[in-house]
This record gives C-alpha cells, structure tokens and sequence, in this order.
C-alpha cells in the first residue's frame, strides 16, 4: 500500500462506502453531546419517528449554560435553564448517559471526554461544536458538526463527508522556558491566519509538539479550528497510551494489547505526502498575546500593538482599524501597557489540570492587582477540580485572591452569568476574542494560563519569563 | 428543507472580511431549543444600539442606521454580498437559521469557514464562492446601483447581474443534487443501512474495545 498519513489511515478506517464523485459516508465511533447545538437535533430525531442508532457511542454533558457558583441554587435565567433541561430530558427519553450538573463528572464537553478515556486512538469523534479538534491529541479524526449533522449521526452513525487535504505543521526544536502550548497554537495561527487551514486536516509534529503533554497537545489541537481546519490531530505515541491506561472508557485489561498493536500504526508513514508542509522554528516562539479580535491578530509579549499604517493591504488595513478601534488600543503601544480588568483562566483551550498548575505556579504567594475588578479560575471538569483541591491549587488561587469556581464553559463565551461588560478587558485563556465573544462590548487578550495568572499579579500584561 | 434552484433577489454588501458566527448570531440567542426565530437578532450586536437579549421587543430596540441592513434601499435583500473567510467560528447552526430566517437565501464571498459552508447546505441556504476580482466588482456594483438584483441559477450554476453579466461558480454534485431536490440527507444515507450494519459488524471484530461499556 502506498504511504499513508495519519488522516489518510484514520479516514480509510471510517469509510463505508464513497460515491463516484468523492462523497463518502464516514462511520462514528463517538458522539459528545452537549445542551445547546442538540435540542433541535432530537427534536427532529421525534419527528420523523427515528431513534438513535447507538447510545452505547454516545457521552452527554451540558456546559456551555451551567453556573460558575453554588449549583444547589439552580439555573437562575429561566432559558438557560429549560436548555439544559431539555438535554437532561432528551438522554433520559433516548437511555443516553448523561454527565448531569449535578454529577462530579460534569464538565466541558472537551475535557471530560478525554479525561474519560472517551476519546481513544484511531477513533472519529463528533460535537456539534467546533472545539471537537481537541480529541485529535490522541491520533483521532475529531471534528466539529452542525445541529443538522448532530441528527445526522444520531439517526445513523455516519456523517456524509468529503476528505479534506492533509497538512503537517512541523514544530521543529524545543520551546524555551515559559513557552508553552497555548504560544505555540497562537504563534502558528499568527503565521498561517485564520483561513489557512480551510480545506485541510492538519498534523502537528516535529519535536516541540512530541515534547508537549497530552494536556498540551489538546491545547494545540483545540484551536485548529482557529487556524481554520476542522480537524488537527497528532500521532499517537507513549505519551498517548500512558495517559489512557486505567480511564473508565479504555479498553478493558483483555483488548489493552490488541488496541495498543492497532494504535501503534496511527501515525503517518515516513514516506506519506502532505498537500501543505509548514515548519516552525520552536525557539522562535515567544509567549503570545491577541491584540485584535481574530486569532490570527496575536504579537509577542515583548513587543508593540502593530500599526495599520505599516499594512500595504486594504481590506486587511481595514480590519486592523477596526479592531484596534474595538480594542480601545493605539497602535505602538507596547503590550505591556495594556491593563485589563479582568482574568479569565478557563475553557477547553486551558482547563486542565496542568494548566491550572501553571497558573498557580505564577500566582503562588503572591495577590491579584489592586486595578483587577475579578479574577476567576473555572476548572474544566470536576475531576480536574477535584484534583486540583488534592494539590490545594484552590488554596492558591483564593490566597492570591482569585475566584474559585464550578466547571463549565463560563466566560470563554458568556451564555451563563460570568461575562465582560461594555468596554471591559480579559487576559484570557480560551480560544476567541471575536467582537462580543466574552460579552458584548467586551474586549478579549488571548494568553497562556501562565500569562493570565501573571497579568492578573501585575495588573498589567508581562513577560512570564521575567516575572519574579 | 426547501428546494432551490433559481431566485432572484435585492443584495445587501456586507464589507468586511472574517465575519464570524457570533456576530452572525451572538451567543445570547442560542439558548433557544427551536429552529426558527432568530432573524431579527441576526447581525444583532451590528444592528441595535442596545444589548439584545431573548424575549426582547426587537421592533421597539434603537436601530444602528449606519449598519448596512438598516438601510432602506436593501430592506428586503434576499443575498449576502461578503468578504473573505465568511462564517467563520463556531459550529452553530444558528448562523444560517439566522441568515434564512431573516431572508437570505444565497451568500457571496471569496471564500467561506469549512462548518459554516456545509451547514448553509443542509438549510437550503446557497454559499456561493467567486473570485476576489468578481466579488469587488459586486460590491462597486452595489454601491453604484440602488436597488441592485442578482439572479443565482444554481441549475446552470451562475450569477446574472441586472446588465446581463455573467459568474459562472462551482458547486459541488451532490450538494447541488440535494438542494435542487430539497432533499434530507438522513433519507439519503438511510438507503445505505446495510453497508453501514456490515461495516459495524466488520468493526466490531477488529476493535472491539469501541463497542463496549465503560468498566
Ligand atoms: S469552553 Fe468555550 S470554546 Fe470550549 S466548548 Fe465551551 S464555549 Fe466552546
């Protein structure tokens, strides 16, 4: 068989059949649902008098709409709420397992899944929600869908796809100290824009990314989707299996070996043909920050907020205006100068247990600045929570005088009560500072757990590497 | 899903690039559990002055009158004139329900976000896809012209402007197949049962790790 790259093998694996004109059906071994993109979905699913082809394939949390604070109180916006409420129903009605708010599982839908063993190598995984790139960490096709295509899967286990060309983004060399995964996505969104991914399924490789954790490598698979590809994944290696071994969802002590012969050969062959190479130099990589509100708007920490005037291009001079406008910047500013008003340390792009680490290591003995009106830290799941309580990280975070709060999506886009008002500013860990992303009005930086622990100390942004 | 093979319709210029889908839709709206429901919080951070919120009176919120749809010459437009890397962001299928709720029926642009285009299939929503050069002569087009119509001939896939010009765009067989039928997707695969129950039981056998319960 000729050279295959990891896409290659995991979309071949997936084929149930392929029409003359390239359309295929493409089998689902995992569907994550959440409350928001699924109610319009089952709904339909009624309708036409359908069931679900396999719950067994299917994991249920609901996050996007869960409260940050005390649970026993409920959901106070009656909308919210009645969302949520329809997921709980629809996987009662449908026997889908459902991580329910009350249950210490509950979480992000991106990190309790992996967390799970839920996502496996040489897995596809769906979500109607674009963030799906995350489970690609483990050498799976991972995915965001639409509602349409959540019914889809639902009523028959495939979705209708065509292949996407394959792309390898090569990290060449080891990041320097205070560099983490978070730079690395940012730096290569920075270098490709926010389209330069469309059409593709990207692999990250090269040695910065080998060295990355599984936590890390989600971080970078995560925001693909802000480098435009749908699916990024990275190939599986010892890393991916220790993480695995013992999950609930792992393959049980009688399929471990046979899952481990298969999972081995999930990653390209040395001879296989990418469409696009690109290599990043990983010492180059410095801590990033956004500046605009695109991904692709992000600057070193050491340098100035850029200046449209220096833009040849007009459509792009044009958005760069817009968005310092948006912004509330000056172009040339340093970027040490921005102050935001608040610290948002959360979201599937920075939710996990090593990322609170991270921020904990930076906020340690010390105290959240005077001009910060709210610095919260909202865990991914509960077990990562819990965990984190283990390590006393709470007890950290709550010294230094952040907020410690209940898992869930929270301020990344602001359907519960945590968001920013008009003209406020966020060092944040997720993964978006579109317009209104945060709230409307509010104004997004994004930046590594590290970066938003150090701005919310310093009351302003500052290089993590110099912070002492 | 409605069919769709021609129109004929007012464009509205939307003149920006990168346009994502929480300024389509902002998050706010899609609490809903329905379908239908979100045209007028469509764009809605660009076309209100005040914070929208479900289970506003829209008609009664301060209007954005420098925001293009405010204007009255594209009132009633039913196609999306737009720059570059269109949809893009999250998954949200509210982004076209939005857009076809409201009225649009067809969108222009250089190029558009992978899940977005998709989802405007599967909602009888056309993403038409011309060159940067084409798209420019649009937008001047539109500006010169009050009143200016297109009409999108999705069977002989083209654009024929008012003066008789036309775009020929590329569109996808069986996407086209599907939208010229209105036909459902699920009805589609569900002819193919038996090579999916064969290629279950295939997998099954080879990775039977992806078929059982948790421990
Ligand atoms: S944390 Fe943010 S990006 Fe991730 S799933 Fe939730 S809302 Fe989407």
């Amino acid at each position: 068989m000729a050279a295959r790259t990891l896409y290659d093998k995991l979309w071949d694996a997936h084929v149930v059949r392929t029409d003359e004109d390239g359309t295929a059906l493409l089998y689902i071994d995992r569907h994550l649902v959440h409350e928001v993109t699924s109610p319009q979905a089952f709904e339909g699913l009624r309708l036409a008098g359908r069931r679900p082809w396999r719950i067994d394939s299917i994991l249920a949390t609901p996050d996007h709409n869960v409260p940050t604070v005390d649970r026993s109180l409920g959901i106070e916006d009656p909308i919210s709420r009645i969302q949520v409420e329809t997921l709980g129903r629809n996987c009662s009605e449908f026997g889908i397992t459902e991580f329910d708010m009350s249950d210490p599982r509950q979480g992000i839908v991106h990190v309790v899944g992996p967390e799970e063993g839920a996502t496996l190598p040489g897995m596809t995984v769906v979500c109607g929600d674009s963030h799906t790139s995350t489970h690609g960490a483990f050498g799976a096709l991972a995915f965001g869908i639409g509602t349409s295509e959540v019914e889809h899967v639902l009523a028959t286990q495939c979705l209708i796809q065509k292949k996407s060309k394959n792309m390898l983004v090569s990290v060449d060399g080891s990041v320097g100290n205070g560099v983490t995964a978070k730079d690395i996505v940012l730096a290569i969104i920075g270098e490709i824009g926010t389209a330069g991914g469309t059409g593709y399924a990207i692999e990250f490789g090269g040695q910065a990314i080998r060295e990355l954790s599984m936590e890390g490598r989600m971080t970078v698979c995560n925001m693909t989707i802000e480098a435009g590809a749908r699916a990024g994944m990275v190939a599986v290696d010892d890393k991916t299996i220790d993480y695995l071994h013992g999950l609930p969802y792992a393959p049980s002590a009688g399929q471990w070996q046979q899952a481990l012969a298969s999972w081995r050969d999930l990653r390209s062959d040395g001879e296989a043909v990418f469409d696009r190479v690109l290599h990043i130099d990983a010492a180059s990589i410095q801590p990033q920050v956004s500046w605009g509100t695109s991904p692709e708007m992000v600057v070193a920490v050491g340098s100035r907020v850029p200046d449209p005037q220096q833009e040849a291009d007009p459509v792009r001079r044009e958005g760069m205006l817009a968005a310092l406008k948006y912004m509330g910047l000056k172009a040339n500013m340093p970027v040490s100068e921005i102050r935001p008003d608040k610290v948002f340390i959360g979201s599937c792009t920075n939710s996990r247990i090593e990322d609170l680490r991270a921020a904990a290591a930076v906020a340690k003995g010390r105290k959240v600045a005077e001009g910060i009106k709210l610095a919260m830290v909202v865990p991914g799941s509960g077990l990562v929570k819990r965990q984190a309580e283990r390590e006393g990280l709470d007890r950290i975070f709550i010294d230094a005088g952040f907020d410690w709060r209940e898992p869930g999506c929270s301020m990344c886009l602001a359907m519960n009560a945590d968001r920013l008002e008009p003209g406020e500013r966020c060092a944040s860990t997720s993964n978006r500072n579109f317009e209104g992303r945060q709230g409307q009005g509010g104004r997004t930086h994004l930046v590594s757990p590290a970066m938003a622990a150090a701005a919310a100390i310093a009351g302003h942004f500052v290089d993590v590497r110099d912070f002492d | 899903m409605d069919a769709f093979t021609q129109m004929t319709g007012i464009v509205a210029p939307l003149d920006r690039a990168n346009v994502d889908t929480d300024a389509i839709i902002p998050k706010q709206f899609l609490k809903s559990i329905k379908r239908t429901g979100f045209g007028p919080n469509l764009f809605d951070a660009w076309r209100y002055l005040d914070q929208g919120e479900p289970g506003m009176d829209n008609s009664k919120r301060p209007l954005n009158t420098e925001f293009v749809l405010n204007q009255a010459r594209y009132r009633d437009a039913s196609i999306l004139l737009a720059r570059k890397n269109f949809g893009c962001g999250s998954s949200r299928e509210h982004a076209p329900w939005a857009l076809l709720d409201y009225g649009f029926r067809a969108i222009i642009a250089p190029s558009f976000a992978d899940i977005f285009f998709n989802n405007c299939f599967k909602n009888g929503v056309l993403p038409i896809v011309l060159s940067e050069d084409e798209v420019d002569r649009l937008f001047a087009d539109v500006a010169a012209q009050d009143g200016y119509r297109l009409q999108v001939d999705l069977i002989g896939q083209r654009i024929i402007t008012p003066s008789a010009a036309e775009f020929a765009f590329e569109v996808d067989p069986f996407r086209k197949h599907c939208l010229v039928n209105g036909l459902d997707d699920i009805g589609l695969t569900l002819q193919y049962v038996d090579d999916i129950r064969a290629y279950e039981a295939r997998r099954r056998q080879e990775a039977p790790w992806l078929f059982s319960e948790p421990a």
